[in-house]
């Protein structure tokens, strides 16, 4: 920090008072995240907090030194301050002080406006969750069905946001293909919101909810862990429903639901564990957990599962539920109402 | 005192120099002087309606052949946009409107919501870019992406040709075989602009998401079938 710019000897004090330099700060405070501590629990408020006010000290030393020719970029509208500035003052103002009361007007208005928009649109706050190599990405993907020995030792768990945030995408993708091959009608809602809005829905809630209750229970799990815990955890999901929703057999399902649901499963489960202190609590979280996640492969599967439409006419008749999806391929009637369908079209021929 | 002048002004003595004539000189200087100035800037609103609207066109145009032809360049993200993507998405929700599966409620892809997905996929695109650590800005990745999805807007009308034929099997191989086709096409195009903005080693980071987002478009135009 260099001693001469703007440096005052305020030394009143026989002691020697307070160093201003102390307190302007004229260098930056960089945070190393890769030695933060993962079980630190760094939030969202914090950094949020923290960015807003090295923008607001930043802003504050601009200002002081700001000039008139301040190029007036904002959004990357450049100019428009010029023009506007001058078309509004031919109207209005008279001539002898509107070019210093509008650059003023607009300063303001623009360092407020730039202040809500830093606050609450400020994606850097995201930023350190998506720092990430394409290769941890990929091992990442691979431990997820690998469930850990140790559970004595809290294990390391990943916060990153940016394979999650690519998996429950790619679930939205897979549901839409099957949604889209069982011929699901929705009535009251739009094909896209439905797959969107489970995919997320369950990702953040039940993240939130298992957060919840580490909370209650006192375990070492921050709400960042949970969502990459969790999101990681939706890779398995992904490979049941990509291959169920293209080879129709209710037998590969089953093994494909516990074995690939059961890895994924038991690996978010150890990793709790490793965790949590206490039979009850252990009991708790890892029953809620697994209890979740089996029962949403279970649902995805059946819920947007193939239909059969004559079967479907002849049970349910024009009377249909708003939201209508139904599972009904019992083999025998299945060959039957092929058959019946097949003779129908060559009918019409 | 001279040594002082002379070491103040170093270039004094090249102020006699002339340029030759044939050696190009371009550019604008504009001088403050008054009242005539406030008229050159106001220019582009005094001009004729057709004008504005015949150079925005000619600058589209310019940006459609980019994409038909992705090299390395960057004129996509120079002077971006949002007119080609606004066009284009318009255009490919009123070609998927109107598709039903079954019955007539609303079962195909309608307007609002082929809109919303190629808006706010384009933004999760955008802000996954730039928190990777991209280089470019904002709308120059919309504009971007809104423009390859030039290739899946053809093929889709090349659908809806194609569907008119109705024999069923044929026409399902030749929709497959040109919408995977133009799919390939947008997501190699959208990377030929959008991956030079990124380190190195995180392109596929990148490109992951707008194959994801293209796939998802080109499924919506295959699974497409016009009520009967």
């Amino acid at each position: 920090m260099s001693a001469g710019s703007g440096s005052r000897n305020t030394n009143t004090e026989p002691w020697g008072s307070f160093d201003d330099n102390l307190i302007q700060g004229g260098g930056s405070a960089v945070i190393d995240m890769e030695n933060t501590d993962d079980t630190s629990g760094s939030s969202f408020e914090d950094m949020g907090e923290m960015h807003q006010r090295m923008k607001e000290e930043e802003e504050v030393a601009a200002e002081a030194a700001a000039t008139e020719d301040d190029d007036g970029e904002f959004l990357g509208m450049k100019g428009l301050k010029g023009q506007l500035g001058r078309q509004v003052a031919d109207e209005v103002i008279p001539e002898g002080q509107r070019s210093k009361q509008l650059i003023q007007v607009w300063q303001a208005g623009k360092r407020q406006a730039s202040r809500a928009f830093n606050l609450y649109a400020n994606i850097d706050i995201l930023r350190p969750y998506f720092d990430v190599e394409p290769v941890q990405v990929r091992s990442r993907l691979i431990e997820s069905l690998i469930p850990a020995r140790m559970i004595n030792f809290p294990q390391k768990i990943a916060g990153e946001l940016y394979g999650p945030l690519m998996l429950v995408f790619t679930l939205v993708a897979i549901l839409l293909h099957g949604m889209k091959t069982s011929g699901t009608v929705i009535r009251e809602g739009t094909l896209m919101g439905t797959a969107i809005g489970t995919c997320f829905g369950y990702w953040l809630c039940v993240s939130s909810f298992i957060y919840f209750l580490s909370y209650l229970v006192n375990a070492q799990i921050t709400m960042l862990q949970t969502l990459s815990l969790l999101g990681y955890g939706l890779f398995g999901h992904c490979v049941v429903l990509l291959v169920t929703y293209n080879i129709h057999f209710h037998f590969l399902f089953y093994v494909l639901w516990l074995v690939i649901g059961g890895l994924s499963t038991l690996r978010m489960v150890t990793a709790i564990l490793s965790r949590t202190v206490g039979q009850t609590p252990r009991l708790l979280l890892c029953g809620t957990l697994s209890v979740l996640h089996m029962l949403f492969l279970l649902y995805l599967h059946f819920a947007y599962h193939r239909i059969v439409e004559g079967l479907l006419d002849s049970l349910e008749g024009p009377n249909l539920s708003p939201i209508q999806r139904v599972a009904r391929d019992v083999p025998e009637v299945m060959l039957n109402t092929t058959m019946r369908s097949l003779g129908n079209m060559a009918k019409t021929r | 005192m001279a040594a002082a002048d002379e070491s103040s002004r170093p270039f004094a003595g090249l102020s006699d120099v002339s340029i030759s004539g044939d050696i190009p000189v371009e550019g604008d200087i504009s001088v403050p002087v008054g009242p005539s100035r406030r008229d050159d800037e106001f220019s582009t609103l005094d001009e004729p309606v057709k004008e504005t609207i015949l150079r925005d066109l000619r600058a589209v145009g310019n940006k459609f052949i980019h994409v038909l032809y992705p090299k390395r360049s960057s004129a996509l993200l120079r002077d971006w946009d949002l007119w080609g993507p606004l066009l284009l998405c318009v255009t490919l929700a009123l070609l998927l409107q109107g598709g039903a599966a079954k019955g007539d409620d609303q079962s195909g892809p309608q307007f609002a919501e082929v809109f919303v997905i190629i808006w706010f996929g384009s933004i999760i695109i955008t802000l996954n870019s730039k928190l990777l650590g991209g280089t470019i800005s904002f709308f120059q990745s919309l504009c971007v992406l809104g423009y390859c999805i030039m290739p899946l807007t053809v093929a889709m009308a090349t659908c809806r040709i194609v569907l008119l034929v109705p024999n069923s099997l044929v026409s399902f191989v030749v929709r497959l075989v040109v919408v995977t086709a133009s799919f390939g096409w947008s997501t190699f195009a959208s990377t030929a602009f959008l991956a030079d903005s990124q380190p190195p080693n995180r392109k596929a980071l990148v490109v992951y998401p707008v194959f994801l987002f293209y796939f998802v478009i080109a499924w919506m135009i295959l699974t497409f079938t016009p009520t009967q």
